[in-house]
């Protein structure tokens, strides 16, 4: 049986999508067969970054309205055999992703691939909820930032007592994905230190992912960050998280954080 | 600014850190008026079960402190209509 993890975050554009194709794909390198889901419904994106926008035929909410069949709405990747994309619908009626539909679906897809990632929309609402509701564990995404702290503190309250988990008395798996970070303004005192948004939201960390420019030149290409530039740092950081995720230790290192002198100097200039 | 302010930095994230703090302390205690609700909601049904209760003159509030939290219940039951006859 596979297992169904959530990428949220309450806040918008803190990098739920980035990090869901990166990690989907990360874990698709390691050979094991891996479906993302958008739960975005009216405003998708994952397809676009997965560089899949021109191929999406059926979505999710076809499949639970039962004009198509499950195998027909899952776009396999172009570059990776085990990885496929289940893409979310462009309607603009919310309700058409029904409790039942989602359970149905989510059932599916468990008994054929090993990892069910769900990029969750922004917001508490429906698709939130939806998106988190069948997790066996949560990938909190947060930007070293109050009001993104602020949200993922209650998106962590709402794993605790909205999820089916929960429900069933059962203890929420979940990870912090410390996304932007950057360890120089960190060091310099003027952004949250990984330390201080562990203590805060007192969830174990799952990896810290660098600013960096290879984010959106690997959207812009679109291509998940973990295939565009695979040595790059975001890429490697991901790819250590992956292996977090699927069982390993991996030492954590704040990426960015060892600098010479002189990539102290033109590090301070640039910033 | 004298010159020395210059030099010194003030940095900002303590301060985002301690109203990080000082905020969701008070909001992790408040997501507990959910609670309230349900508590609410099922002592009405079980008093109703056995005596004719006004939904609207049941109070619940709770309370709380750094130690302890008090849940408070006044229901307020109506005579009945024999009583009030004689």
């Amino acid at each position: 049986m596979g297992k169904v993890i959530v990428v949220t975050s309450g806040k918008g554009g803190v990098g739920k999508t980035t990090s869901t194709a990166a990690l989907g794909a990360a874990l698709a390198q390691r050979n094991e067969k891996v479906v993302v889901v958008d739960f975005d419904v009216g405003l998708r994106n994952l397809d676009l970054v997965m560089g899949a926008e021109r191929r999406v035929v059926y979505d999710m909410v076809n499949v639970i309205q039962g004009d198509a069949k499950l195998p027909q709405a899952l776009i396999r990747d172009k570059r990776l055999e085990t990885l496929f994309l289940l893409a979310a619908s462009q309607t603009r009626d919310k309700d058409s992703l029904t409790p039942e539909g989602v359970e149905r679906i989510i059932g599916e897809l468990k008994k054929y691939f090993d990892w069910i990632i769900c990029d969750s929309p922004a917001g508490i609402e429906r698709g939130a909820t939806l998106a988190m509701r069948h997790a066996d564990m949560a990938v909190v995404v947060t930007n070293p930032e109050v009001s993104s702290v602020r949200d993922s503190d209650r998106i962590i309250g709402m794993l605790d007592s909205k999820t089916l988990k929960a429900e069933n008395g059962e203890r929420m798996e979940k990870h912090l994905l410390l996304t932007r970070y950057d360890a120089n303004r960190a060091e310099r005192g003027d952004m949250l230190k990984v330390e201080d948004v562990l203590d805060i939201l007192s969830i174990p960390l799952l990896g810290i992912i660098p600013e960096s420019m290879d984010v959106l030149k690997a959207s812009n290409v679109g291509a998940p960050v973990t295939l565009a530039d695979a040595r790059s740092a975001p890429a490697m950081a991901y790819f250590d998280a992956a292996r977090r995720l699927a069982g390993e230790t991996v030492p954590i290192v704040i990426p960015g954080e060892k600098r010479g002198l002189l990539g102290k100097i033109f590090g301070r200039k640039a910033a | 600014m004298s010159i020395f302010g210059l030099f010194r930095r003030t940095s900002s994230a303590p301060m985002a850190r301690e109203r990080l703090q000082v905020l969701l302390a008070h909001e992790r205690a408040s997501i507990g008026s959910d609670l309230v609700a349900i508590l609410r909601e099922e002592i009405l049904a079980v008093i109703a079960k056995h005596v004719q209760v006004d939904a609207d003159r049941v109070q619940v509030t709770m309370d709380r402190d750094e130690h302890v939290s008090i849940l408070e219940i006044e229901v307020e039951i109506p005579l009945p209509n024999a009583m009030k006859a004689a």
